[in-house]
């Protein structure tokens, strides 16, 4: 297994490090995937984590101008290793400054992802950095778990409000309620409930609009082929997950999706620039 | 606006509805009272009253007249009910109390009457939120038969001169002792820690004295000299009432009940205000 790769363009850099801390601010441990082309972030969904799942992908080359990556054989040619996003964001922020960024996979007292660079300091020496953040090497016998999951066979697909606004709102929901229901229906409203004993409170988003894969997707005949446009479809969530998608975001999406299968799944989806990040939510009875 | 175009027909089921433009016009001058989770609402014509008691020794109401809200309709000659303060100001706030210029949260409270939720429809950028929370039958607020013909001592004071003063007070001390009198020192206030006052004695207490000539004192009639001491632990909350406020009045009575009286304005330089009251502290043997 080898990796080196080299990050020269300060926009790049800038990115990947954006984007590292928002994975960061969605969990604490997660498996960064390196094939060929991609880098993968990603989060399988099980009861371990609360039942979310996240898949964040880019493309390699729109972070690193040098890139050398040689699997764990030429079958499965990648490297599947278990990172704590948080320790590779704070390696990365401090070397926003570099002219050129290197990023290793060494053996040290243990597997390890090595950021070097060297920063121009006020004098003409200039200061090397290195950090080695420790990672696991996931084996091949468990990289079934990490696939690129599925399209969830959803009931309905809306664009979502300004992730602010939502933002807003649902932090002052959590301070009611632990459970919050999301409904979305064909004509591009969106709703955000919660209700208890105290309080009943729900947020009307409007002229969302409809992906245009809505139409097909909802296939086979299920329910949703009689369904009414205007019928909402929903999925109770706790709170504090949908806040935590929420206070993970660092930059405005170009495109922002929700998909809800009713009663059991709320898919998001976020697209920025070449970056994509999905996050799944179950729901709860 | 989505708000406004509500049907004749769903408001004549209300005996209350207010509206106003900025919902921080309300909000701002509850968190001034919000030392407690439950708050009693009364309405009459002339307005809103939202009253807050502690353990029947410390009580603050706010007024906020019909003329500041956009929309003041009721129905009856008074309407009353409790609802928890705590979840209202979250529903004020639903949409983060942003304080950016321009923005701001149009809002209309709607009742229908004993057992019923109260509404509120909350709007900003297009979006609406609908609260509905729920009331009690409301407790009837304590009377503590302060008035005016009691009053031995008055001051006016502008906020500023006590706001430094309570900004540096320890909080952690147990009582507030306050000396009006129509000679030195006037006006007086001194922080006391009475476990120190054993140890100490006098040395080591704080105190602030406001001279009856100084520019911050609007008025000043004291008729006869009082000392009356207070648990800063009932006082502490009328700090964030204070904070809002331009202008404080300081009354105290022949039992030496504490009434403080604040001038606040909202957001859009109308006036209301917001009053303390509280009972003095048993007299303790130093």
């Amino acid at each position: 297994m080898k990796l080196r790769g080299r990050i020269l363009d300060v926009a790049c850099l800038n990115r990947f490090t954006r984007v590292v801390t928002t994975i960061s601010k969605l969990t604490k441990v997660c498996v960064l995937r390196l094939t060929p082309d991609n880098l993968f972030f990603v989060l399988s969904g099980k009861v371990a984590n609360g039942g979310i799942g996240m898949w964040c992908e880019l493309s390699q080359a729109n972070v690193f101008d040098e890139y050398q990556m040689e699997g764990v054989s030429s079958e499965d040619n990648e490297i599947c290793l278990e990172v704590t996003p948080e320790n590779l964001s704070r390696a990365l922020k401090t070397v926003q400054s570099a002219k050129a960024v290197k990023v290793k996979l060494t053996k040290k007292h243990c597997p390890c992802l090595t950021i070097a660079a060297e920063l121009p300091t006020m004098s003409s020496t200039s200061r090397v950095v290195t950090h080695d953040v420790p990672v696991d090497i996931v084996p091949r016998r468990l990289w079934h778990e990490f696939k690129e999951p599925s399209m969830p066979d959803f009931h309905v697909s809306v664009y979502l409000p300004p992730l602010k606004t939502m933002k807003n709102v649902v932090d002052r929901m959590k301070n009611l309620s632990n459970f919050l229901v999301m409904e979305a229906n064909l004509i591009g409203e969106m709703n955000l409930k919660i209700e208890t004993d105290l309080v009943s409170v729900t947020t009307h988003f409007k002229d969302l609009g409809n992906p245009p894969w809505g139409d097909d997707a909802s296939q086979d005949g299920g329910p949703s082929h009689s369904r009414e446009p205007e019928a909402m479809v929903q999925a109770r969530v706790d709170i504090r997950k949908l806040q935590q998608f929420l206070m993970g975001q660092q930059v405005n999406p170009s495109k922002a999706m929700c998909n809800i299968v009713h009663e059991r799944v709320v898919h998001l989806i976020l697209l920025h620039e070449d970056v994509s990040l999905q996050y799944f939510i179950p729901a709860v009875a | 606006m989505p708000l406004s175009t509500q049907s004749q027909a769903d408001d004549e089921q209300y005996v209350l509805v207010a509206s106003l433009d900025n919902a921080r016009n309300l909000s701002n001058i509850l968190k001034a009272i919000a030392f407690k989770d439950h708050a009693i609402f009364s309405a009459t014509p002339n307005g809103l009253k939202v009253t807050v008691e502690d353990s029947k020794c410390l009580q603050a109401n706010a007024f906020i007249q019909a003329e500041i809200f956009q929309e003041f309709t009721i129905r009856e000659d008074s309407v009353g009910f409790q609802v928890n303060l705590t979840v209202l100001l979250d529903c004020l706030n639903i949409f983060g109390g942003s304080t950016a210029p321009g923005v701001s949260t149009a809002l209309r409270m709607c009742y229908k009457g004993y057992g019923y939720p109260l509404t509120l429809f909350l709007e900003e950028g297009g979006v609406v939120t609908v609260c509905k929370i729920n009331t009690q039958e409301p407790e009837e607020p304590v009377d503590f038969e302060f008035c005016s013909t009691n009053v031995t001592n008055k001051v006016i004071l502008q906020s500023e001169s006590l706001k430094e003063a309570f900004s540096e007070l320890d909080m952690t001390s147990e009582v507030l002792q306050i000396t009006m009198s129509p000679s030195q020192p006037y006006f007086r206030f001194v922080v006391k820690n009475l476990k120190l006052l054993s140890t100490f004695g006098n040395s080591g207490n704080a105190h602030y004295d406001y001279p009856k000539d100084s520019d911050m004192m609007e008025l000043f009639r004291c008729d006869k000299t009082q000392t009356n001491r207070y648990k800063m632990s009932l006082l502490k909350p009328s700090t964030k009432a204070l904070a809002l406020s331009c202008k404080v009045s300081v009354r105290t009575d022949s039992r030496g009940f504490l009434s403080l009286q604040y001038l606040v304005r909202n957001d859009d330089g109308q006036i209301c205000f917001v009053e303390y009251f509280c009972c003095p502290d048993e007299e303790v043997e130093e």
